[in-house]
């Protein structure tokens, strides 16, 4: 196998991590925009949605299809119960309380879910088979075409949403200023909610499209969270292609870090180039200063 | 008239000492992770242990003498373990101690056990635990060492010569890897590809295009669920046609559900006799008795026997073994080195002054994956 050949390897395969990390990642970004706290719990949503769906799956043998919408209308809901119930509540609390509460959130979150599902592995099936695609010399899954196309749907839908609907305008002009959102007659408690349910759905719908790969379990939330998080950090908490690219170069040096250097740094390799970034561009690669936020 | 009495009364104290001492039960301390992460271990440890005495007291005790069991939780905690080692030695008195279930647990409660003179029968399956051999302590679990030695018969078997290895990042992967590149160089193999990954990691396409560079014969996969699937898994993708070993670590059928027949069509791994109990030959001397440990513990706990109750399977047939010399933990300790071809769950137990594990090559059977079921390998 020539060096090319293994290269090519490794971007397909970073490629394809990356393009996970990204999903995560925007439901970090959209939340942070429009109330300014960072959601720790996002990697239990996508948790919820890989648990739900197995258990729609599997307790009540229910079609695989019907399992994903329920699964992402369950976690859906959870997300709003987190904000009415945790969120909500904490009148003028700073923004660092908040962040902490979503800590406590996702360990509420994870234990419930280990004390209904137990703490076993599970895989899901993957929607259109498993006989990996040949691209030159490298390969990848079906599954992976899959995590594309719905990254690609989700950052498109965004866009139109937040630049076309009057909602998400709305929620924009609360991330700008929401004491002057609240003055035009923006009703921003219910502009925070609809982000916690935006970002619920759209981590469970990533938690659902990544299991088959990367299969589940009540603790997947956590790495698959911190990953996400980098991206949005990499991407500087933009909602849009921004955290695309920056979960793409997150999972290619991951992979490239493992390949041609050492595969015990892989890890060490993604923090540090966060830390570079933090410390280099604390507003992320891809801005310009202080400049729009969606 | 006063010496009569003296002498009358010490007489009858001492028979009733003796007669005491005769139907005095013995006490088993027992310390398992029964909660939290590493329950899948303490679990069945408790389960089986109290199935076992149970039945055996309920035939009237070893030797006519009746079985007292105190299990406690450490929850795998150490510190907890170590307090927990000194209430059963100081509050409950018992003559030996069957856990704790994790490495790390047990290396902190030797110094405990060694400092009081009780025998100490770990379940956990470290090399550190019995190498070098501690006076009090025994440990069940076969070494990993034994595990890599058969992986590495089965493929100088081949005719492989250049191996790759993958191991997990934890504890077990690590201890793994080591003893996979002590024994290889010993055995005359060439390592030439040794990659890690993490326990979390979700793709490991990257470390195995590595290997896959590195041309090796076979590859061996140190590591327990989920990784070794999704590393099945990634094999199959990159199309590498080459054996793929995997450890004990994933002999359980939920490996094979995790993996995906196809992808898990092939594997070789070295499993303990419990997980292939009904393909064992008929003359095969644990037959009969995993069997019935399977019944046993179906009719009990309603799910199938594991390889880790079988560790306090093991320990309890030792103790039962050993108290026929008597229940002090002098001589039960005595009793436990001195087990010769002792048939148990994980293997058969030979004891030695110099070895306090006590299993050898025997205690695996080398197994291959076909079409989601185990079938031996001759």
């Amino acid at each position: 196998m020539h060096i090319a050949d293994q290269i090519s390897q490794y971007l397909l395969s970073g490629l394809s991590t990356g393009a996970i990390y990204a999903l995560i990642g925007v439901g970090f970004a959209i939340i942070h925009n429009s109330t300014g706290i960072i959601n720790f719990a996002q990697g239990e949503f996508v948790m919820l949605g890989g648990m739900l769906t197995l258990f729609f799956l599997t307790a009540l043998k229910l079609p695989l299809l019907v399992s994903i919408i329920l699964a992402i209308a369950v976690a859906t809901l959870v997300g709003i119960a987190f904000e009415r119930l945790a969120i909500r509540p904490m009148k003028n609390a700073s923004p660092i309380s908040l962040v902490i509460i979503t800590i406590g959130g996702s360990i509420l979150i994870r234990g419930i879910a280990m004390l209904i599902w137990g703490k076993d592995t599970h895989a899901l099936p993957t929607f259109s088979g498993n006989d990996p695609i040949q691209l030159g010399e490298a390969t990848i899954l079906p599954q992976h075409l899959w995590i594309f196309a719905v990254t690609v749907i989700v950052i498109i839908c965004s866009k139109l949403y937040f630049n076309y609907t009057i909602s998400g305008k709305a929620m924009r002009a609360c991330a700008y200023n929401s004491r002057a959102a609240g003055l035009v007659g923006i009703d921003v408690r219910r502009m925070v909610l609809f982000s916690f349910a935006i970002s619920a759905a759209m981590g469970s719908m990533a938690g659902i499209i990544i299991a088959p790969l990367t299969m589940t379990s009540y603790d997947v939330g956590i790495m698959l969270g911190l990953k996400g998080f980098c991206a949005a950090i990499i991407g500087g908490m933009s909602s849009g292609l921004g955290t695309v690219f920056g979960g793409i170069i997150l999972g290619v040096l991951e992979s490239l870090g493992a390949g041609l250097l050492s595969s015990g740094y892989k890890d060490a390799i993604a923090f540090i180039i966060l830390l570079i970034i933090l410390l280099v561009r604390p507003q992320g690669l891809f801005k310009k200063g202080d400049t729009e936020r969606v | 008239m006063r010496k009569i009495v003296v002498l009358v009364f010490s007489l009858v104290t001492l028979l009733a000492a003796t007669i005491a001492m005769a139907a005095e039960p013995v006490r088993i301390g027992a310390l398992f992770a029964v909660t939290g992460p590493a329950s899948f271990l303490g679990e069945p440890e408790k389960n089986t242990l109290e199935m076992l005495v149970k039945e055996t007291n309920a035939k009237g005790g070893v030797e006519g003498r009746k079985v007292e069991l105190v299990v406690y939780d450490t929850q795998g905690d150490v510190t907890k373990a170590v307090q927990l080692a000194n209430k059963l030695i100081k509050n409950d008195k018992v003559s030996v101690i069957v856990g704790p279930s994790t490495t790390g647990e047990t290396m902190a409660v030797i110094p405990v056990t060694e400092k009081e003179k009780v025998p100490l029968i770990s379940c956990a399956a470290g090399v550190k635990i019995t190498e070098p051999v501690k006076k009090w302590v025994f440990k069940t679990p076969a070494n990993d060492h034994v595990a890599a030695e058969k992986i590495l018969i089965h493929a100088a078997k081949l005719k492989q010569k250049n191996l790759a290895i993958i191991t997990v990042s934890d504890g077990f992967g690590s201890s793994g890897r080591e003893q996979l590149k002590a024994l290889a160089g010993k055995k005359g193999f060439r390592i030439v590809a040794d990659e890690v990954y993490g326990p979390k990691d979700t793709d490991m396409t990257a470390q195995l295009t590595k290997i896959k560079a590195g041309k090796p014969d076979a590859i061996i996969c140190w590591g327990t669920n989920p990784g070794p699937a999704i590393i099945a898994r990634n094999v199959r993708q990159l199309g590498m046609k080459i054996p793929l070993y995997m450890s004990h670590g994933v002999a359980s059928k939920k490996f094979i559900e995790l993996a995906g027949a196809d992808a898990a069509e092939g594997i070789i791994l070295p499993a303990g006799k419990l997980t292939v109990f009904d393909k064992l030959q008929k003359n095969d001397p644990q037959a009969k008795l995993l069997r019935d440990y399977d019944q046993a513990y179906r009719k009990g706990y309603g799910v199938e026997a594991s390889t880790f109750g079988g560790y306090a399977y093991d320990a309890f047939l030792l103790i039962s073994n050993a108290l026929k010399r008597g229940a002090t933990p002098v001589q039960l300790r005595d009793g436990i080195e001195q087990a010769k071809r002792l048939v148990s769950v994980s293997g058969i137990f030979t004891m030695s002054p110099a070895d306090h594990n006590g299993l050898n090559l025997s205690a695996f059977e080398m197994v291959r994956i076909t079409k989601g079921d185990w079938e031996l390998v001759k």
